[in-house]
Protein backbone atom coordinates (compact mmCIF):
# COMPACT_ATOMS: atom_id res chain seq x y z
CA UNK A 1 0.00 0.00 0.00
CA UNK A 2 1.40 3.39 -0.97
CA UNK A 3 1.33 5.54 2.13
CA UNK A 4 3.04 8.34 0.29
CA UNK A 5 1.65 9.06 -3.17
CA UNK A 6 4.02 10.98 -5.44
CA UNK A 7 2.53 13.18 -8.14
CA UNK A 8 4.29 15.20 -10.81
CA UNK A 9 3.44 18.82 -11.46
CA UNK A 10 5.60 20.30 -14.21
CA UNK A 11 9.22 19.69 -13.26
CA UNK A 12 8.40 19.06 -9.60
CA UNK A 13 7.48 15.91 -7.73
CA UNK A 14 5.07 16.37 -4.84
CA UNK A 15 5.05 13.67 -2.15
CA UNK A 16 2.43 14.01 0.58
CA UNK A 17 2.72 11.84 3.67
CA UNK A 18 -0.82 10.83 4.67
CA UNK A 19 -0.30 8.97 7.94
CA UNK A 20 2.16 7.88 10.60
CA UNK A 21 5.06 6.25 8.77
CA UNK A 22 6.42 2.83 9.67
CA UNK A 23 10.16 2.37 9.10
CA UNK A 24 9.55 0.38 5.94
CA UNK A 25 7.25 3.12 4.58
CA UNK A 26 10.02 5.66 5.07
CA UNK A 27 12.51 3.46 3.21
CA UNK A 28 9.92 2.85 0.48
CA UNK A 29 9.43 6.60 0.13
CA UNK A 30 13.17 7.08 -0.26
CA UNK A 31 13.25 4.43 -2.98
CA UNK A 32 10.14 5.77 -4.74
CA UNK A 33 11.50 9.31 -4.89
CA UNK A 34 14.77 8.07 -6.37
CA UNK A 35 12.92 6.01 -8.97
CA UNK A 36 10.55 8.88 -9.80
CA UNK A 37 13.47 11.31 -10.25
CA UNK A 38 15.18 8.92 -12.62
CA UNK A 39 11.97 8.26 -14.56
CA UNK A 40 10.68 11.81 -14.86
CA UNK A 41 13.78 13.97 -14.99
CA UNK A 42 12.12 16.22 -12.39
CA UNK A 43 14.19 19.09 -10.99
CA UNK A 44 12.58 19.42 -7.59
CA UNK A 45 10.91 17.40 -4.83
CA UNK A 46 8.40 18.88 -2.40
CA UNK A 47 7.83 16.63 0.59
CA UNK A 48 4.74 17.57 2.59
CA UNK A 49 4.80 16.45 6.24
CA UNK A 50 1.79 18.46 7.43
CA UNK A 51 0.02 15.48 9.00
CA UNK A 52 3.16 13.82 10.39
CA UNK A 53 2.95 13.77 14.19
CA UNK A 54 6.28 12.12 14.89
CA UNK A 55 9.79 12.23 13.47
CA UNK A 56 12.20 10.05 15.41
CA UNK A 57 15.90 9.50 14.70
CA UNK A 58 15.16 6.87 12.07
CA UNK A 59 12.73 8.96 10.05
CA UNK A 60 14.90 12.04 10.55
CA UNK A 61 17.91 10.24 9.15
CA UNK A 62 15.85 8.94 6.23
CA UNK A 63 14.66 12.47 5.41
CA UNK A 64 18.28 13.62 5.44
CA UNK A 65 19.15 10.79 3.07
CA UNK A 66 16.24 11.68 0.77
CA UNK A 67 17.47 15.28 0.54
CA UNK A 68 21.08 14.24 -0.07
CA UNK A 69 20.08 11.59 -2.62
CA UNK A 70 17.85 14.06 -4.45
CA UNK A 71 20.78 16.46 -4.81
CA UNK A 72 23.00 13.70 -6.18
CA UNK A 73 20.34 13.06 -8.81
CA UNK A 74 20.52 16.68 -9.93
CA UNK A 75 17.38 17.93 -8.21
CA UNK A 76 16.43 19.95 -5.12
CA UNK A 77 14.31 18.79 -2.18
CA UNK A 78 12.28 20.93 0.20
CA UNK A 79 10.37 19.62 3.21
CA UNK A 80 7.25 21.55 4.16
CA UNK A 81 4.60 21.59 6.87
CA UNK A 82 6.58 20.31 9.83
CA UNK A 83 4.48 20.68 12.98
CA UNK A 84 6.02 22.92 15.68
CA UNK A 85 5.97 20.15 18.30
CA UNK A 86 7.74 17.83 15.88
CA UNK A 87 10.39 20.46 15.10
CA UNK A 88 11.05 21.12 18.82
CA UNK A 89 11.34 17.41 19.54
CA UNK A 90 13.78 16.89 16.66
CA UNK A 91 16.09 19.59 17.96
CA UNK A 92 16.08 18.14 21.47
CA UNK A 93 16.72 14.69 20.04
CA UNK A 94 19.86 16.14 18.47
CA UNK A 95 18.65 16.01 14.88
CA UNK A 96 18.49 19.40 13.30
CA UNK A 97 18.30 18.07 9.73
CA UNK A 98 21.01 20.51 8.71
CA UNK A 99 21.20 19.10 5.19
CA UNK A 100 17.51 19.57 4.56
CA UNK A 101 15.85 22.69 3.11
CA UNK A 102 12.52 23.40 4.78
CA UNK A 103 9.63 25.82 4.41
CA UNK A 104 6.60 26.56 6.56
CA UNK A 105 3.99 25.41 4.05
CA UNK A 106 3.55 24.08 0.53
CA UNK A 107 3.20 27.53 -1.05
CA UNK A 108 6.42 28.83 0.49
CA UNK A 109 8.08 25.52 -0.30
CA UNK A 110 7.19 25.78 -3.99
CA UNK A 111 8.58 29.32 -4.08
CA UNK A 112 11.81 28.11 -2.46
CA UNK A 113 12.06 25.23 -4.92
CA UNK A 114 11.65 27.62 -7.86
CA UNK A 115 14.54 29.72 -6.56
CA UNK A 116 16.74 26.68 -5.91
CA UNK A 117 16.04 25.23 -9.36
CA UNK A 118 16.71 28.62 -10.99
CA UNK A 119 20.01 28.70 -9.08
CA UNK A 120 20.89 25.28 -10.46
CA UNK A 121 20.22 26.49 -13.99
CA UNK A 122 22.46 29.55 -13.76
CA UNK A 123 25.22 27.66 -11.95
CA UNK B 1 11.44 8.92 44.55
CA UNK B 2 9.17 6.04 45.55
CA UNK B 3 6.48 8.05 47.28
CA UNK B 4 4.39 8.65 44.19
CA UNK B 5 1.09 6.88 43.61
CA UNK B 6 1.04 4.47 40.70
CA UNK B 7 -2.15 3.64 38.91
CA UNK B 8 -3.40 1.84 35.87
CA UNK B 9 -0.67 0.10 34.04
CA UNK B 10 -0.80 -0.58 30.33
CA UNK B 11 1.33 -3.39 29.01
CA UNK B 12 2.28 -3.90 25.38
CA UNK B 13 4.36 -6.59 23.72
CA UNK B 14 6.99 -5.59 21.21
CA UNK B 15 7.56 -8.20 18.54
CA UNK B 16 8.27 -6.22 15.40
CA UNK B 17 8.28 -2.92 13.60
CA UNK B 18 4.49 -2.53 13.68
CA UNK B 19 4.62 -2.53 17.48
CA UNK B 20 6.91 0.53 17.46
CA UNK B 21 4.10 2.51 15.85
CA UNK B 22 1.46 0.98 18.11
CA UNK B 23 3.47 1.66 21.30
CA UNK B 24 4.19 5.30 20.46
CA UNK B 25 0.54 5.92 19.57
CA UNK B 26 -0.61 4.37 22.86
CA UNK B 27 1.90 6.46 24.79
CA UNK B 28 0.75 9.63 23.03
CA UNK B 29 -2.92 8.84 23.72
CA UNK B 30 -2.19 8.30 27.40
CA UNK B 31 -0.08 11.48 27.59
CA UNK B 32 -2.92 13.45 26.02
CA UNK B 33 -5.39 11.97 28.49
CA UNK B 34 -3.11 12.91 31.38
CA UNK B 35 -3.16 16.51 30.19
CA UNK B 36 0.33 16.79 28.70
CA UNK B 37 0.69 19.56 26.09
CA UNK B 38 1.42 19.03 22.41
CA UNK B 39 5.19 19.27 22.69
CA UNK B 40 5.34 16.92 25.69
CA UNK B 41 3.09 14.47 23.83
CA UNK B 42 5.54 14.61 20.96
CA UNK B 43 8.55 14.15 23.28
CA UNK B 44 6.94 11.17 25.00
CA UNK B 45 5.84 9.46 21.77
CA UNK B 46 9.27 10.02 20.22
CA UNK B 47 11.06 8.61 23.30
CA UNK B 48 8.89 5.49 23.09
CA UNK B 49 9.68 5.20 19.38
CA UNK B 50 13.44 5.38 20.05
CA UNK B 51 13.35 2.89 22.92
CA UNK B 52 11.12 0.33 21.23
CA UNK B 53 13.18 0.55 18.05
CA UNK B 54 16.24 -0.42 20.10
CA UNK B 55 14.34 -3.56 21.10
CA UNK B 56 13.38 -4.45 17.54
CA UNK B 57 16.88 -3.72 16.23
CA UNK B 58 19.14 -5.06 18.94
CA UNK B 59 17.32 -7.54 21.16
CA UNK B 60 18.45 -11.06 20.32
CA UNK B 61 14.88 -12.31 19.85
CA UNK B 62 13.62 -8.87 18.66
CA UNK B 63 11.09 -8.99 21.47
CA UNK B 64 10.37 -6.91 24.48
CA UNK B 65 7.73 -5.27 26.62
CA UNK B 66 6.50 -1.77 27.27
CA UNK B 67 4.76 -0.73 30.47
CA UNK B 68 3.01 2.62 30.65
CA UNK B 69 2.13 3.74 34.17
CA UNK B 70 0.31 6.84 35.32
CA UNK B 71 2.05 8.53 38.24
CA UNK B 72 0.93 11.04 40.84
CA UNK B 73 3.62 12.72 42.90
CA UNK B 74 3.00 13.58 46.58
CA UNK B 75 2.33 17.19 45.61
CA UNK B 76 -0.29 16.09 43.08
CA UNK B 77 1.71 16.43 39.87
CA UNK B 78 0.65 13.99 37.17
CA UNK B 79 3.32 11.99 35.44
CA UNK B 80 3.90 9.16 33.03
CA UNK B 81 6.40 6.37 33.46
CA UNK B 82 7.52 4.23 30.55
CA UNK B 83 9.47 1.04 31.08
CA UNK B 84 10.91 -0.73 28.05
CA UNK B 85 12.43 -4.14 28.74
CA UNK B 86 14.11 -6.70 26.50
CA UNK B 87 16.10 -9.89 26.77
CA UNK B 88 18.76 -8.66 24.37
CA UNK B 89 22.55 -8.73 24.56
CA UNK B 90 22.61 -6.00 27.19
CA UNK B 91 24.77 -2.90 27.12
CA UNK B 92 28.34 -3.55 28.35
CA UNK B 93 29.06 0.08 29.18
CA UNK B 94 25.91 2.07 29.95
CA UNK B 95 27.86 5.22 30.70
CA UNK B 96 29.43 5.13 27.27
CA UNK B 97 26.11 4.32 25.61
CA UNK B 98 24.74 7.50 27.16
CA UNK B 99 27.38 9.60 25.43
CA UNK B 100 26.72 11.46 22.21
CA UNK B 101 27.73 9.68 19.07
CA UNK B 102 28.08 6.25 20.59
CA UNK B 103 26.40 3.43 18.73
CA UNK B 104 26.70 -0.32 18.81
CA UNK B 105 24.74 -0.79 15.63
CA UNK B 106 23.71 0.82 12.37
CA UNK B 107 22.18 3.82 14.06
CA UNK B 108 23.05 7.41 14.65
CA UNK B 109 24.13 6.74 18.20
CA UNK B 110 21.73 9.33 19.51
CA UNK B 111 19.08 6.94 20.71
CA UNK B 112 19.73 6.94 24.44
CA UNK B 113 21.20 10.43 24.96
CA UNK B 114 18.50 11.90 22.70
CA UNK B 115 15.77 10.08 24.60
CA UNK B 116 17.18 11.32 27.90
CA UNK B 117 16.92 14.92 26.72
CA UNK B 118 13.26 14.41 25.79
CA UNK B 119 12.31 13.08 29.24
CA UNK B 120 12.69 14.32 32.84
CA UNK B 121 14.17 11.17 34.34
CA UNK B 122 15.92 8.19 32.84
CA UNK B 123 17.38 5.03 34.29
CA UNK B 124 19.13 2.28 32.35
CA UNK B 125 19.53 -1.11 33.97
CA UNK B 126 21.42 -3.53 31.78
CA UNK B 127 23.07 -6.89 32.32
CA UNK B 128 25.21 -8.31 29.54
CA UNK B 129 23.68 -11.51 28.22
CA UNK B 130 20.45 -10.93 30.12
CA UNK B 131 18.85 -7.80 28.78
CA UNK B 132 18.12 -4.14 29.29
CA UNK B 133 15.43 -2.27 31.18
CA UNK B 134 15.09 1.41 30.42
CA UNK B 135 12.81 3.51 32.64
CA UNK B 136 11.89 7.06 31.66
CA UNK B 137 9.52 9.50 33.27
CA UNK B 138 7.90 12.76 32.33
CA UNK B 139 6.08 15.06 34.75
CA UNK B 140 3.37 17.52 33.83
CA UNK B 141 4.47 21.07 34.39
Amino acid sequence: MARVPIIRVGDTLIATVLEDLHDRDALQLQEDIGAALERTDARGVLLDLTVVELIDSFLGRTLNDVAAGTRLLGAQAVIVGMQPAVAMTLVELGLELKGVRTALNAEKGMALLRRLIAGDETA
Amino acid sequence: MSAEARSPQHRLSIAGEDDIVLARQRARDLARRLGFGMIDQSRIATAVSELTRNVVRYATDKRGEVHLTELRSPDGTAGLEIVVADHGPGIPDVERAMQEGFTSGPGLGMGLPGTKRLMDEMDVDSVVGRGTIVTVRKWRR
